[in-house]
């Protein structure tokens, strides 16, 4: 790995190959769409969760329910951070009760960011079951947590990071490696 | 997208708020209305802070709000009331101050009946301190969340004709509401008895007058202020009824307003003396969201001065 | 025997301004010789004046020396040490002690304290009325024998005016003279600054200009009325020494002092809630400032007095309406008046005759105030080019409630005789007598 360096992990065909396999797994795995409810982690998870959306109307024919969760006021590390977090909004729209949600992230790290995010579902209400989908998994896990569906599994160094971009022109869409500066957390 | 960081540890006042900062602080209160709409109205972000509540006035409403912000953030809130406490043994200030201190509070709110106490308190205390009142100083939580309020109501604070009514010699509120409303920039009047409209408040950019039907006019929010009758010693208007004729809102005055104008007041309501009972409980009052939007602001400044060890100190 | 040779000797009594040479024994002033040089064969202590002014001792007409009953605060041994360091020979204290000075073994023992521990000269002043109370009057001819020079309920005004004008007649016959604390009590009470823009900002109840002009006024019709004397303690406004000025004017018998924060400071010195700026009268805006600094160019204002008030931190460390009124000035009275000397509408002389000359005329102090052959030697060294910067480890008052710390000072008193004995010193090879 070059010093400060950045090295494309996968492109915008790789990327859009992968949600695809991920959503099939998803509808697989659920026998469907029905009562399925996708809730993308702020804020990486959100464009990727918007995403599966898509691809689970253009393959079943139905628009499954989609959310966003802030989990910046539950998250257990305010204590060590150095400012005050910007809080940034959640908005779901309808009732997970009985639900079958699949929590969508970007990079699955040390685990804590899905631990928050449970926390938060928990008291939204009382979902069947709380699934988890991921474009990255890179390892280094603090928690007890596994991903039901895993883009790729990316072994990482601690102190480099992952960039996953899946906003904007399709064609833009990719996942970088590179070194972290200092400071920056999960 | 605001783009800073927090970096204030105390709330005595809105005098030096920037934009920025009072934008801020909005936008956290947002996050937190949505909070306040779920079954569950709880988050862990202040799981372990203690709040403590430290009134040397008689106040339930602001006292209270202040107890749900940080009960709903998760925070151990403990009150601490005047009549109850050893400052009825006369105990002074600084030792109250620092014998709470001692206990490790994360956030002390603080109202007191001298205007400066809070400063004087953020002195000689080592956590964070949050002025929700200083004698006739400042009550920036409640300058913010009148802010907001006519922000929700209304969408924007520039340009507005916003005018105060009443007491505003002795009104805090006023003092904060012109440092917040005054720099986001409102059309700001004031009006009152001569007695008690203070010729020093043209100077803060504020137009003024003891008509109020030239306050009223085309107003898009009318504050009605309590007249205080506790503070008076020697009075500042011959009687209530007196008052009441000349300066309290009814149908017909406010008649004169914006057609969608908003009546807001800070509370507690002095029925049929500044505010008839009809407008009070009118659909153009927005004064139980004013209630409603203090919990949200106060949320989001016990949020912003307690996360984080190392926060701006 | 002890000579101060060399010297720049001003004498405002008498009008001398010129090089010369003290020459003191036993407690009084032998001779004052032109030129600098020791006569011929001299035997004693010799200070060497070069470059420096000596004037006669100074005298502050109002100081608070807490003694008795506020000692933690201040007492007289350590009021009159911070007097001496401060260049002062002698104090006037005012009756606001606890108990009130309205009875003759209160003025004794202050006389005697001082005789005993003190390091200058203790003229007590007794109140006009018993226990302050504003409602009956003390026995002024028994406090006068027991040695008060001067009457005052200083601390507070006196609220009656019938009161007052039976006092000031009553005085009359003895010429005696009435201090008064000037402030209107109803126009003035919840205020804890001046009413105005800066206490308007911090929310801070105000003391408006009226209070003090009307009982400056009330004061002076009195005084007119009754053919008796009365002096203004404290002047802070600009109608309050145009009043003065006209009362002088018409002839009537009518003196003023004001003290030196009230030429230096205005109110924007409050800002922060700053406490160690809180007094009574409180400090004004930049127009009375200047129209104080008129008064004393222009002779309206007689003396300048400190109204050194100690206060301990407990009573200023808390919320500003809740604290207590008054600074310590014994020690920074002199070098802040020392700015009065720029651009020259004050002369040395002038200065001398403000803290010395005029309080001994005032208040009838036999001996005192001016240097000439068979006074009491009372001597204030000045060097007006010294620099220092005034800090909390120069106060030798018990308190420290001072708004000047970290200010540059330009002149200071550097020696002082007290009937003879130097009761302060900074010059090399000069200790002060114990």
């Amino acid at each position: 790995m070059k010093k400060s360096g950045r090295k494309l992990i996968m492109d915008a065909k790789g990327v859009d190959r992968v949600i695809s396999r991920i959503t099939h797994e998803i509808l697989e795995k659920n026998k469907g769409a029905e009562d399925i409810a996708l809730v993308g982690i702020c804020s990486g998870g959100v464009p990727l969760s918007r995403i599966i959306q898509k691809k689970i109307q253009s393959i079943e024919g139905v628009e499954v329910p989609a959310g966003y969760v802030d989990i910046t006021l539950y998250r257990d590390d305010l204590s060590r951070a150095g400012y005050q977090p910007r809080l940034k909004r959640t908005e779901i729209p309808f009732s997970i009760d009985n639900k079958k949600v699949v929590l969508v992230d970007d990079v699955l790290f040390t685990g804590r960011t899905i631990r928050a995010a449970m926390d938060a579902l928990i008291d939204f209400g009382r979902p069947m079951n709380i699934q988890l989908a991921v474009l990255i998994d890179r390892g280094h896990r603090e928690l007890p947590i596994r991903a039901d569906y895993v883009g790729r599994n990316v072994p990482t160094a601690r102190n480099e990071t992952i960039e996953a971009v899946v906003e904007g022109k399709p064609g833009e869409w990719k996942v970088m490696l590179k070194e972290s500066t200092p400071g920056k957390g999960e | 997208m605001i783009r800073m960081d927090w970096r204030r540890k105390h709330v005595l006042g809105l005098a030096d708020f920037s934009t920025e900062e009072i934008e801020f602080v909005v936008d956290t209160a947002r996050s937190m209305e949505e909070v306040l709409t779920r079954d569950i109205k709880k988050v862990p972000a202040l799981r372990g802070k203690t709040v403590v509540n430290l009134f040397f006035e008689a106040s339930t409403r602001t006292r209270t709000s202040f107890e749900i912000a940080g009960k709903r953030l998760s925070a151990d809130v403990v009150n601490f009331t005047s009549t109850s406490s050893s400052v009825a043994k006369g105990e002074t200030l600084l030792d109250t101050a620092r014998n709470i201190d001692a206990m490790k509070p994360n956030i002390i709110v603080m109202r007191h009946p001298a205007s400066g106490a809070s400063h004087f308190l953020s002195r000689h205390v080592s956590c964070s301190v949050i002025n929700a009142g200083d004698g006739s100083n400042e009550h920036p939580t409640q300058g913010l969340l009148d802010l907001f309020s006519i922000l929700k109501a209304k969408g924007k604070i520039k340009g507005l004709k916003i005018s105060i009514i009443g007491d505003i010699l002795h009104s805090r509120v006023v003092r904060s509401n012109l440092h917040s409303l005054g720099r986001m920039g409102a059309d700001l009047w004031l009006c009152g008895p001569s007695t008690l409209l203070p010729r020093e408040m043209a100077r803060s950019g504020a137009n003024l007058t003891n008509d109020i039907r030239e306050a009223v006019r085309d107003a898009d929010v009318v504050m009605m202020l309590r007249i205080q009758l506790e503070r008076q010693k020697t009075a500042y208007f011959p009687s209530i009824r007196e008052y009441s004729r000349t300066y309290g809102l009814n149908r017909g005055i406010f008649s004169l307003a914006k057609k969608d104008a908003v009546i807001m007041h800070p509370g507690p309501i002095n029925r049929g003396v500044e505010l008839s009972d009809e407008l009070a409980d009118s659909a153009q009052s927005i004064i139980l969201n004013q209630v409603e939007t203090g919990v949200a602001i106060r949320m989001a400044l016990l949020y912003l001065l307690a996360g984080g060890h190392n926060a701006a100190h | 025997m002890l000579l101060i040779e060399g010297g720049r000797v001003i004498d405002p009594g008498s009008g001398k301004d010129e090089i010369g040479s003290v020459v003191i024994a036993e407690g009084k002033i032998m001779d004052i010789l032109p030129g600098a040089g020791a006569p011929g064969k001299f035997e004693g202590r010799v200070i060497d004046a070069g470059g420096k002014w000596v004037l006669p001792g100074l005298i502050d007409m109002h100081v608070h020396l807490r003694d008795p009953g506020y000692e933690w605060k201040e007492d007289i041994r350590s009021g009159t040490a911070a007097a001496a360091s401060g260049g002062f020979s002698s104090v006037v204290c005012m009756a606001n002690t606890n108990p009130v000075n309205d009875h003759p073994e209160v003025t004794r023992y202050i006389r005697e304290k001082a005789a005993s521990q003190g390091t200058a000269n203790v003229f007590p002043v007794a109140a006009v009325t018993r226990g302050m109370e504003g409602k009956e009057m003390t026995d002024f001819a028994e406090l006068y024998e027991a040695g008060a020079v001067a009457f005052s309920d200083d601390g507070k005004p006196i609220r009656n005016p019938l009161l007052l004008r039976r006092a000031l007649e009553y005085a009359r016959a003895f010429d005696f003279l009435i201090l008064e604390h000037a402030e209107e009590h109803e126009l003035s009470e919840g205020g804890a600054a001046n009413e105005g823009w800066t206490a308007f900002r911090l929310g801070i109840p105000g003391i408006p200009h009226a209070a003090e002009e009307i009982a400056i006024a009330r004061d002076i019709l009195l005084a007119r009325q009754t053919g008796g004397r009365i002096h203004i303690q404290h002047i802070s406004t600009k109608m309050g020494v145009d009043l003065l000025r006209m009362a002088k004017r018409a002839g009537l018998r009518v003196t003023g002092e004001t003290a030196p924060h009230y030429f230096t400071l205005t109110d924007a010195a409050i800002e922060g809630y700053n406490t160690n700026a809180k007094m009574n009268p409180p400090l004004r805006g930049e127009e009375d400032r200047m129209a104080v600094l008129e008064g004393i160019v222009d002779g309206t204002i007689d003396a300048i007095a400190s109204d050194h008030a100690p206060h301990d931190v407990y009573t200023k460390r808390c919320e500003f309406v809740g604290a207590s009124n008054g600074i310590i000035g014994l020690e920074t009275a002199l070098p802040l008046s020392m700015a009065l000397l720029a651009g020259g509408k004050v002369s040395p002389a002038r200065l001398a005759d403000l803290f010395s000359a005029a309080p001994a005329r005032i208040l009838g102090l036999k001996g005192k105030g001016f240097l000439r052959r068979g006074a009491d030697a009372d001597v204030t060294i000045v060097d007006p080019d010294a620099e220092w910067e005034f800090r909390e480890s120069d106060v030798r008052s018990k308190s420290q409630n001072s708004p000047f710390f970290g200010w540059k000072m330009k002149g200071r008193a550097v020696a002082v005789l007290c009937r003879g004995r130097i009761t302060h010193s900074l010059l090399h090879g000069v200790p002060p007598d114990v």
